[in-house]
């Protein structure tokens, strides 16, 4: 467990200097899941720490959204302002989304027969 | 003895307080979850914001001060992120097989995602940072954080959009499906990781397994493409 969350740890500062060093504007922790997703294709795959510790974080994945959400307090004034286009915005744009790539990626699937009884 | 006041000055500023009551409020936020048989409008998070809100507004505490000890669980987000690499390493034979359709539909739905958005918002009065705090609303928190940040948006309002719409989308996605007659559980559960994100992966794993490995990967691609394209695309507007 420990192995692998250096090994992200690891990921994670190689992404945030690379990013640096290239003057590129993606943020740190994206680069070092490409980096880490490029490693994994060459190893052929996670070893069991690694997959420890990755599941591990992704199953807390929500709780540290708190603090960052908690951060909306300090937005009081402009969400008095602007909440009905935000909130508008929201729901249209995420309806829209939805549905379009539903339909895009149900029309473009070649119909299989679903496996076992996952279907 | 002393004063229980006197404790408080002391507790009010030290990490441990807020670092405890933020996993005390999301852990009231998962049983009472439970107990509303996961209807996703009391999501854990939603839940732990607004009873932290409340607290910080009802002791006056100043968010500099809460983030002192929320920063540790704050600081996990990184690492969270890149660790996303594993799902979507997982999936990859099966993005080979597809690669065509589904990158199509990610680069529609990522274009329509920030696009409508923007546009809505824009059409209906907000401006600056407001629409760069939209922009990045339907990728995963941590990605849209860093993006919102790298193209002069708000990054904590960014991330109360995103958990929005995770809930927006979670709550809309069955009776969406049903009335447009989109039945393909691989088709479900991508579209809920592109325009959903975190939460609608959750909502897609209680679909189907299949369901969950697709959305797990439209996260993925959503976000690495939102990512990459977005900073660029405000950079060549904003010149």
């Amino acid at each position: 467990m420990l192995q692998g969350l250096a090994l992200i740890f690891l990921c994670q500062l190689a992404g945030e200097t690379l990013v640096r060093l290239l003057g590129v504007p993606v943020p740190g922790p994206v680069a070092g899941m490409v980096i880490l997703l490029v490693g994994l294709v060459l190893a052929g795959g996670p070893g069991g720490s690694l997959r420890r510790a990755g599941t591990g974080l992704l199953g807390y994945l929500t709780l540290f959204f708190v603090p960052a959400g908690v951060g909306l307090v300090t937005h009081g004034p402009r969400l008095a302002a602007d909440w009905l286009p935000i909130l508008v915005a929201i729901v249209v744009s995420t309806l829209a989304t939805m549905l379009l790539v539903g339909w895009l990626v149900g029309r473009r699937i070649p119909l299989e027969p679903e496996p076992g009884g996952d279907a | 003895m002393p004063e229980f006041g006197d404790i408080w000055v002391y507790l009010a500023e030290a990490p441990l307080l807020w670092l405890t009551l933020t996993l005390v409020a999301y852990l009231g936020g998962v049983w009472l979850n439970r107990k509303l048989k996961g209807n996703p409008l009391v999501h854990p998070v939603l839940v732990a914001m607004l009873v932290l809100i409340s607290l910080l507004l009802l002791t006056g505490t100043s968010y500099d001060t809460y983030f002192e000890g929320a920063q540790f669980i704050h600081f996990l987000l990184g690492p969270a992120t890149v660790a996303l690499a594993i799902p979507l390493y997982d999936n990859l034979r099966q993005v080979r097989e597809l690669l065509w359709p589904l990158l199509l539909a990610c680069v529609t739905g990522v274009t329509v995602a920030v696009g409508s958005a923007v546009g809505v918002a824009w059409l209906l009065g907000a401006r600056g940072e407001t629409l760069l705090s939209l922009a990045p609303k339907s990728v995963t928190t941590p990605i849209a954080m860093g993006i919102a940040e790298q193209v002069g948006g708000l990054p904590s309002l960014a991330a109360g959009i995103v958990l929005v719409t995770g809930a927006v989308g979670a709550v809309a996605a069955g009776p969406l499906f049903r009335l447009a007659g989109i039945h393909d559980q691989r088709a479900q559960g991508f579209a809920l990781g592109i325009a959903a994100h975190g939460f609608g992966t959750a909502h897609a794993l209680t679909i189907g397994l299949r369901a969950g490995a697709f959305a797990g990967l439209g996260l993925g691609l959503a976000g690495l493409l939102t990512a990459f394209a977005l900073p660029l695309v405000v950079t060549l507007f904003s010149n």
